[in-house]
């Protein structure tokens, strides 16, 4: 297999009951990309996003995720990913580095290296005074760059971002982003979902569902020429206009 | 700074006007300001949006407004009642639809519009002219429990429900959180046609690019409000030359920008990077610094603001 590929997925497919939550997709991702996978509510992002974590069994289909087997070696995935969304990723009543250091003591990391990143990570970051503090007394953008930050420390090779910046000010917004193409510069794979478009433009490539299908697939630029469109909201509004499967 | 300070009046006239509104929370030891001292004024009849990142104050103004919270300074008067004295008029002449779905999850859907009907002493067909545009589309479920339903359709069911009182003012609180781009576009235009009905709507969302939709709004930032205006008005209030600016690699370009001289801030935006120039300085400067560091064609355009523009602009100062 290609050792370029982080995100391989062949008629990847979820029903539940007779209702097909996820259709059939197929894509694949590079290691180092940022993959922006995009969809009105309800479309299947979720569903496709917890199969390729590992916590939920396609019914059809293949997929391998940092060169795992969605079926057999979902345990492999796991310790492979980092994941992170906007509601659950922090332990409120925890301080920092208690956060810092039960995330990556559940990966496995040792002793020396947790206290070696963990030290590195608090300067980055400028939490110096704030390090013994619990997380509920962060403000919301700096809870936001920690949680994306723990869920890279054990050093994955794809992290998941599940609409990571709901919320944040444009300014925080943009910082988080900044943090995204530092970390796919060292590296790792990006896969994100969003609903602000202008995000979609700072993926290499994006993926648009509609009805648990993949219905485009390519670089901002790519779709919007072939949609005829000026921006990426108007991509995103034309294809998800056609939908026939209502929200959520 | 936007924001006219006015003093309070106790006229009946409609509207909401707050005041110097202060709301803390916490103990002095790790004191939470959730608003410091917010003023505004928002006509009869308009659609006034309140904008703002997570953890502005937008929640802790609208029960401050809906009487659910005391303020711990100022004034605000509501449809002319103050909301401290006069709380419990307020309350049959508001609809609120909190953040978070709070209707009763048991009860089917014409069963929880029936209930809030009940409690304001009205019946659905009284009022049922002013949901019916919203309500029509839930109907065919409604013998579905609340619990059931899809987030587009507990949302309708949540409108109507604030709603079938037939209120004078209309609170929404960030009914657009997490919802996807077209399902904004419907709940917006849904927004438009009632403010026909003459009902005045306050609405906070965290999304800039809604703005654009109100008739005038506040933008809100760590409890303070940074200006009050027309979309247009706050537009036109950003003075210094903005462009919008392209090349082949974008992490440098930002990194140039960011170091160029004439740039007073420079950060990405979409496919483009905006740079603000200071007073002064010529785009052509511009470009000539950028083929000097190498950049190949570069796309330079003068371009309007947007509202996040003039937000990032304004939590600089």
């Amino acid at each position: 297999m290609n050792n370029n590929i982080a995100i391989k997925a062949e008629s990847l497919t979820k029903k539940f009951g007779d209702f097909t939550a996820v259709d059939g997709i197929s894509f694949e991702v590079q290691k180092g990309e940022i993959f922006g996978f995009l969809g009105a509510n309800g479309a299947g992002k979720t569903t496709a996003m917890r199969m390729l974590c590992g916590l939920s069994m396609p019914t059809s289909g293949k997929a391998t995720v940092a060169g795992f087997d969605v079926y057999r070696q979902n345990e492999q995935i796991k310790r492979n990913i980092g994941y992170m969304s906007q509601k659950f990723s922090l332990y409120e009543d925890l301080t920092v580095k208690e956060n810092i250091r039960f995330y990556a003591g559940i990966y496995g990391k040792s002793d020396a290296f947790i206290k070696e990143k963990t030290a590195w990570l608090i300067d980055q970051l400028h939490l110096g005074t704030e390090a013994n503090k619990l997380v509920k007394s962060l403000p919301l953008g700096w809870k936001q760059k920690l949680a994306f930050s723990v869920a890279i420390f054990h050093e994955p090779q794809i992290v998941f971002l599940d609409e990571p910046t709901g919320g944040v000010d444009p300014v925080t917004r943009r910082e988080f982003w900044s943090m995204i193409y530092d970390a796919a510069e060292s590296g790792i794979t990006v896969f994100v979902t969003t609903h602000y478009m202008d995000e979609a433009e700072y993926c290499n490539r994006v993926s648009i569902m509609v009805d648990g299908r993949i219905d485009a697939l390519g670089t901002p630029a790519q779709l919007k020429q072939s949609f005829g469109a000026q921006s990426m909201d108007e991509v995103f509004l034309k294809l998800a206009r056609k939908a026939v499967r209502s929200a959520d | 700074m936007g924001g006219a300070y006015f003093p309070p009046t106790s006229a009946s006239s409609g509207g909401v006007r707050a005041y110097n509104l202060i709301k803390h929370y916490g103990t002095q030891k790790q004191l939470v300001q959730a608003l410091r001292g917010v003023s505004f004024e928002v006509q009869q009849g308009e659609l006034f949006g309140i904008i703002g990142p997570d953890g502005a104050g937008k929640t802790s103004l609208f029960r401050i407004l809906t009487t659910l919270l005391l303020p711990d300074g100022g004034e605000a008067t509501v449809d002319g009642y103050d909301v401290v004295k006069q709380y419990s008029e307020i309350r049959k002449r508001v609809g609120y639809m909190p953040g978070r779905f709070s209707l009763y999850q048991d009860l089917t859907v014409a069963e929880n519009l029936e209930f809030f009907a009940t409690i304001f002493n009205t019946s659905i067909e009284e009022n049922y002219d002013l949901v019916k545009d919203i309500y029509a589309q839930i109907e065919p479920f409604k013998d579905r429990r609340a619990g059931k339903l899809s987030g587009g359709m507990k949302q309708k069911l949540a409108l109507s429900c604030a709603l079938i009182h037939r209120p004078s003012v209309l609170f929404l609180d960030e009914p657009t959180t997490g919802v996807d781009a077209v399902s904004r576009k419907e709940f917006w235009e849904m927004l438009n046609r009632l403010k026909q009905q003459g009902i005045t709507i306050l609405v906070s969302t965290p999304y800039m690019d809604e703005a654009s939709l109100c008739d005038r709004v506040a933008l809100m930032q760590n409890g303070e409000v940074l200006t009050v205006d027309s979309p247009e008005g706050v537009i036109n209030s950003f003075q210094q030359p903005l462009l919008a600016v392209k090349a082949n690699r974008m992490l440098p370009l930002l990194n140039d920008l960011k170091a160029f001289e004439g740039s007073d801030n420079a950060y990405p935006f979409g496919e483009y990077h905006h740079v603000v120039l200071k007073e002064g300085t010529e785009p052509a400067v511009l470009e000539n610094y950028l083929r000097q560091r190498g950049h190949g064609p570069v796309t330079i355009t003068t371009i309007r603001p947007d509202i996040e523009d003039c937000f990032m602009a304004l939590m600089r100062n």
